[in-house]
């Protein structure tokens, strides 16, 4: 049965997590072809209307849905329904997967072969493997992973492969089929293709959404799409995308199955294949078209170790029970439910807010390793200008202490607690070489790129030196990053009790409400759930002892101090990046600068500001998190796009508001003025 | 397998006649013929009203003192009921139904196995009404003084008092079986005609006092249950008495009845002049004309011969501005708002319905059951749908999930002969075997047809076909008629369950043709969800049929029981299930009630079901007849 909530924020550390299998273990030890040839005799959804995949492809085509949007799209364009109709298939032909065992045979053999060569260990939670086999068969199941790499989906069949369920239908992006045989190879293991914009395309959304509804109701199997809608670059999770949670919903909402099992899967690499590839994709380096060829060339990773993978396929969260007392289905009662209609307000929002609830859960069922303790501890030392690195046993002393405090968090934290401190440590650095070195007992971030070749160093200007070094710390922002959603509320909290000089909890509330709406773009924060993240704040700060709440006053404690100075320092960065994208806005900004403009005019910005020592954040150089900033600053109307006309994209400004956000960014206002200065 | 095509001429009048006294043995037998067509003129009865029996009405199933004839604390005549015999088979008493003294030896393995059901674990209700739980009547002296006047009868015995104060849900049923009395009428009047009841309501406007109309007493909807907060004297006024064909116009085709008599009167009475009304709801052994007028009933045969509202032509109610009726018998009219629908589905909150006329029909000259099995539900959907789509429904046409075609099929009496069991494995055999139909996802159709007996044929034909189109088998007779019977006894059968810790109950929606398929299963399964929620210990049963079809939807039967051992408080998690059942009836495009009505259990969902501005309208109707709300029984709004 699925949980009720999604997440409790009560107490992290009653949160009974299951125990890991290394599936690679088995793998090692017998035959991967025998494996891969194995009876595979998943169980069924119990309302399984059996068809084989033209059946399905028919099914869409005559339903009423798509027979009406055909009818639809005839009347306003002109044209005759059955040429319509040939669109229609022609989309589903593109659309389509060809799963066929055959196929995935052959894919549980290869990636026996390369599991075992890049990794240590595949773990996977059983306990979440027996849910998910109770959940199957029960009701239609969508699995929800997170997204960190292009191994994410291939993964994810091969644990069903090898727990002997059913395997899923996964949305790909059409990026995928650029690369011609691989593409097939992936349509015919599962992968449906869907364009990545089809904004007016009625008929192409009338197809699509057909299709993934048709196999969700007939439980043909189970459906897999990301709900954060492309990979991570930055291992934070992403704001989620809604079109497929919609679609999903649909089919419960409007009563056509009883319920539907969404069940979000999170998967924590040790060490992302990715890793020096998304730094440089965030710092302008443009990512490299997926190609066959590419993807063989990308042979030289098999030679590294990438250490383990974790699997935890959480509770399943049943789609009825999220909507109870939140949505009344009755309000589709008055029309043919074939006719489409945009979801009403109430829905987008049930939906949306749904959505975070599964990414949040998605985050607190992440596995985090040592590393990324490490990487947070070891930017904060960079960044407090500690050029000769950090003695290893500081470091150590200082792994524990935050190991210590995030499992007060409630972290999922991986730390083996039979292997000596100095052990773990030691070992997570050397896994992790290729960003950090250890010499004459410190440790330090590496500064230039030991295998760089496109930066070699005999040439290397201040601003590329600079870039070099950008890569390294962005590569360790992704992993400190995974622990950003354990303390996020906190440090949200430690930041307003930092720049509120008065102890008074109203105001603190306010300025905690202000920083968590600015950065609401940037961290999976709930909209709405401004109360209920303070209060899971106070309650983990007291709960460490670092703060004492009386009626109306947050008193700091004296053993407080060195959790306030980490929380607000992890949160620092961020601050800081805004603060001077505010800058840049009412600095730098011309008339003419269009949303396109915006990057790497922020870029070339906050190079110069680092180069002249203005600005002492790396990472802020993260196109990521620029992209966030004007996207906050958008919302919050402090910035407005243009559209229509030549002036398209263009942004316009609001010069006083933007300053104002600037400097209550940095605590020189308070907040109620800045809420002022909006109106 | 087919309906029976061979077979000479006179067998088959034979067995038409057969059926038509079969269907007449649902109903009681005449005992006197004297009681037939009577246009008496109404005359306030003697000196000593609160006597019982030896009025007149002698012929009429119900008297005054209905428990002496009916089970005061469960369903239907105090001689017919399920038990298990000495061997452990079960039995059906009595000499009244075509099962009666029947043995049915599937019913215990179904108990058994469907609930967990077991013989040793017996709970016994209270066999006697036990007088003294029952709170001493709050009379109104006044009012009972002038109504002694007038000569009706009435009274304020316990027994009379406390057989008024229920219908037939669950939890009433079960207070009774565990002794427990709560509000009950203060009296009791039967009226025996119209100007009674016109004098009855002015006494009671007079005095203040709460009259609460009582017909057949088989409200499913908590309508007749004592508003407890009600504090005036409760009158509960008993139509039973007004029994009586005023006239049956064969130019017209109609028949002025009084609003007492119940259906199997109204039936065989008509019957006796060669007319029926051809309206049979489930209840119609114990229902009455005026309750039907009041609930807004729907009869099996709709399809022939229409829903009450398309059987009445003119209707009178006493209400406490006066009486209410239509100046002429116009088979329409166009003059506003037609105020018969103020009265329809009134649930006795605006007076007493007295007299009503109703259409009549020839009764039909050849009936025939058939039934059809479906690979699945799905399937059985789809064909019923086509069935409406083409406008050939049979009388009756009601398709049966599994779950409930297994459970008609425990009923099957015990057979006679081995060569009728041999038939029936030969049938099993090729339904399962040779065509492939899976045993538990197989379903039945029901039906019945009615009329000249060559196009009852060729209408049988027509629908067969159909069903072939839907991979449907015709299945025979027996199959059809049993599943007919299975409405006649399940009450019955609930009494039985009641012995040995199940309880359960039904209830309806009607829904549009394209929901049909979802709302089955997921009221289905919500029931599911919602016991193992609940605590319940077995798997309780959850089942559905569509029993009747129109041109846009068609009406869902839902019924629910479970083993409520192990709880300690059944009839809550009962009615919190039943609760959750209708909110998912509701989210999933069902509406409040096809034909049980409103009353005061599903009154909470009245507002959503037809607006604010709709209650409003309601509301402003109320406030006009019923300013004083006489008519208090909560029902409704």
């Amino acid at each position: 049965m699925a949980s009720k909530a999604v997440y409790s924020h009560r107490d992290p550390l009653l949160k009974k997590r299951d125990d890991f299998e290394d599936i690679l273990e088995e793998r090692r030890k017998t035959s991967d072809l025998r494996y891969a040839l194995r009876c595979y005799t998943p169980a069924l959804y119990k309302g399984l209307t059996p068809c084989t995949i033209s059946d399905l492809k028919s099914m869409v085509l005559q339903s009423d849905q798509l027979l009406y949007v055909i009818n639809q799209v005839s009347k306003e364009t002109g044209t005759a329904t059955d040429e319509i109709q040939l669109e229609a298939e022609a989309i589903l032909e593109e659309m389509a997967h060809r799963l066929q065992l055959t196929t995935v045979r052959f894919f549980a053999f290869t990636l026996s072969k390369i599991f075992k060569t890049l990794f240590r260990s595949i773990c996977v939670n059983e306990e979440g493997i027996q849910r998910l086999q109770q959940a199957i068969q029960e009701h239609p199941v969508v699995l929800l992973p997170s997204h960190r790499s292009y191994m994410d989906f291939l993964l994810v069949s091969y644990i069903l492969y090898t727990y002997d369920l059913a395997l899923p239908v996964i949305a790909a992006g059409m990026d995928f089929m650029g690369m011609k045989i691989v593409g097939e190879m992936l349509r015919m293991s599962g992968a449906f293709f869907i364009r990545r914009s089809f904004g007016g395309d009625k008929l192409y959304w009338a197809v699509f959404s057909e299709y993934v509804k048709t196999m969700l109701k007939n439980g043909f199997a189970p459906v897999e799409f990301f709900l954060e809608g492309t990979r991570s670059r930055t291992a934070k999770s992403l704001t989620p995308k809604l079109g497929l949670l919609n679609i999903v919903m649909d089919p419960f909402l409007k009563g056509q199955v009883f319920d539907v099992s969404l069940v979000p899967v999170s998967i924590s690499y040790e060490r992302i294949l990715e890793e020096a590839l998304y730094a440089r994709e965030l710092l302008g380096v443009p990512k490299p078209k997926e190609s066959t060829s590419g993807l063989f060339k990308a042979r030289k990773i098999l030679s590294e170790n990438y250490g383990s993978i974790h699997v935890y396929f959480g509770q399943p969260v049943s789609a009825r029970s999220l909507a109870e007392g939140r949505v009344d289905r009755s309000q589709f009662n008055l029309t043919p439910r074939h006719i489409p209609s945009k979801p009403s307000e109430g829905i987008q929002d049930f939906v949306n807010d749904s959505a975070f609830r599964l990414v949040r859960s998605q985050e607190e069922n992440m596995v985090l390793k040592p590393w990324v303790l490490l990487a947070a501890l070891l930017l904060q030392n960079q960044a407090a200008g500690n050029k000769l690195g950090v003695l290893v046993e500081d470091l150590t002393e200082q792994a524990v202490w935050l190991r210590d405090l995030s499992r007060q968090f409630g972290a999922f934290l991986h730390w083996p607690d039979h292997v000596p401190p100095s052990r773990v440590v030691s070992s997570s650095l050397s896994l992790h070489r290729s960003l950090v070195r250890v010499s004459e007992g410190r440790v330090q971030l590496n500064s230039e790129t030991g295998s760089g070749s496109e930066f070699p160093l005999a040439a290397m200007t201040p601003e590329e030196e600079l870039l070099s070094k950008a890569v390294v710390v962005l590569s360790c922002a992704s992993y400190r990053n995974q622990v950003l959603h354990v303390f996020i509320r906190a440090a949200l909290l430690a930041c307003a009790v930092h720049s509120v000089t008065s102890s008074r909890k109203q105001e603190i509330f306010n300025t905690f409400s202000f920083l968590r709406n600015m950065f609401s773009n940037e961290f999976i924060l709930r909209p709405g759930a401004e109360v209920q993240d303070f209060e899971e704040a106070c309650y983990l700060l007291v709960k460490s002892a670092v703060l004492q709440i009386h009626q109306q006053e947050v008193l700091v404690t004296d053993s407080g101090h060195r959790t306030l100075a980490f929380l607000t320092s992890i949160l620092d960065p961020f601050v800081q990046g805004y603060q001077m994208v505010c800058r840049f806005l009412c600095e730098e900004a011309t008339e003419t600068l269009t949303e396109n403009q915006f990057v790497p005019a922020v870029r070339k910005f906050f190079i110069k500001h680092l180069l002249t020592g203005g600005l002492k954040y790396v990472e802020v150089l993260s196109s990521d998190l620029q992209k966030n900033a004007l996207a906050a600053l958008l919302r919050l109307g402090a910035v407005q796009k243009l559209r229509g006309g030549a002036d398209q994209g263009t942004l316009k400004v609001n010069t006083v508001m933007v300053n104002s956000l600037e400097d209550t960014l940095g605590g020189k206002l308070p907040t109620q003025k800045t809420l002022a200065a909006r109106l | 397998m087919a309906s029976n095509s061979s077979g000479d001429e006179s067998s088959r009048h034979q067995t038409a006649r057969h059926r038509l006294s079969v269907i007449a043995g649902h109903l009681q037998r005449p005992t006197d013929r004297n009681a037939a067509l009577l246009a008496v003129d109404c005359k306030a009865q003697g000196s000593k009203p609160n006597v019982n029996t030896s009025d007149r009405g002698e012929g009429r199933t119900v008297p005054r003192r209905r428990q002496e004839i009916m089970k005061w604390n469960g369903w239907g005549y105090s001689d017919s009921r399920f038990l298990f015999n000495k061997k452990g088979q079960a039995e059906f008493t009595g000499n009244r139904y075509r099962l009666s003294g029947m043995i049915i030896p599937g019913l215990k393995d179904w108990m058994e196995g469907t609930f967990g059901a077991n013989l040793q674990h017996k709970t016994q209700a209270t066999p006697v009404l036990n007088t003294s739980a029952v709170q001493p009547p709050t009379l109104n002296e006044a009012f009972v003084e002038e109504l002694k006047s007038t000569g009706i009868p009435f009274s304020h015995e316990a027994e009379d008092r406390v057989f008024r104060a229920h219908g037939h849900c669950l939890h009433e049923i079960f207070a009774l079986r565990e002794g427990k009395i709560g509000r009950v009428p203060d009296m009791v009047v039967w009226p025996n005609c119209h100007n009674d009841v016109v004098k009855i309501v002015e006494l009671a406007c007079k005095h203040n006092v709460c009259l609460i109309p009582y017909g057949g007493g088989t409200s499913v909807s908590s309508a007749l249950e004592c508003p407890p907060e009600e504090t005036r004297s409760i009158v509960s006024l008993d139509t039973s008495q007004m029994n009586r064909i005023l006239w049956i116009d064969e130019k017209n085709l109609t028949a002025h009845v009084e609003s007492g008599i119940v259906g199997q009167d109204l039936e065989r009475l008509l019957n006796e002049s060669g007319y029926c009304t051809g309206h049979e709801p489930d209840s119609m052994e114990f229902s009455s004309l005026g309750g039907w007028v009041a609930t807004r009933a729907s009869g099996m045969k709709k399809n022939i011969y229409g829903n009450i509202e398309d059987l009445v032509v003119h209707i009178k109610m006493v209400t406490p501005r006066g009486v209410i009726e239509k100046s002429c018998q116009g088979p329409r009219m166009s003059t506003g708002p037609d105020i018969h629908h103020f009265i329809l589905g009134s649930e006795g909150t605006l007076g007493v319905v007295t007299e009503v006329t109703i259409k009549i029909r020839p009764m039909p000259e050849y009936q025939k059951y058939g039934s059809v099995v479906f690979p699945n539900f799905e399937q059985g959907v789809a064909c019923l749908r086509e069935v409406a789509r083409q406008r050939c429904a049979p009388a009756s046409i009601r398709l049966m999930d599994n779950e409930q075609f297994k459970f008609a099929h425990a009923l099957k009496p015990q057979v006679s002969s081995i060569f009728t069991s041999f038939l029936d494995g030969l049938k099993k055999f090729y339904i399962t075997k040779f065509k492939g139909f899976d045993p538990n996802r197989l379903c039945v159709a029901t039906l019945l047809f009615e009329g000249p007996r060559e196009k009852v044929l060729q209408h049988e034909k027509q629908v067969y076909d159909i069903a072939a189109k839907f991979g449907g088998l015709a299945a025979g007779e027996d199959n059809g008629q049993r599943g007919y019977m299975l409405t006649f006894v399940i009450a019955y059968l609930r009494d039985l369950g009641m012995d040995y810790y199940v309880i359960g109950e039904s209830f309806e929606t009607s829904v549009p043709w394209d929901r049909v398929l979802d709302i089955c299963r997921n009221v289905k399964a919500r029931i599911i969800r919602e016991c193992k929620d609940k605590g319940v210990q077995f798997p309780p049963l959850s089942t559905c049929r569509v029993t009747q079809t129109y041109d846009a939807g068609a009406c869902v039967y839902f019924y629910f029981a479970f083993n409520y051992r192990g709880l300690s408080d059944p009839v809550h998690v009962y009615e919190q299930v039943e609760h959750a059942a209708r909110e998912e009836i509701l989210a999933n495009g069902g509406s409040l009630s096809h034909h049980h009505g409103v009353g005061k259990l599903r009154k909470e969902w009245m507002r959503e079901t037809v607006s604010n501005v709709g209650v409003g309208m309601l509301k402003s109707v109320k406030d006009y007849v019923d300013p004083n709300n006489i008519f208090g029984n909560r029902n409704l709004l």
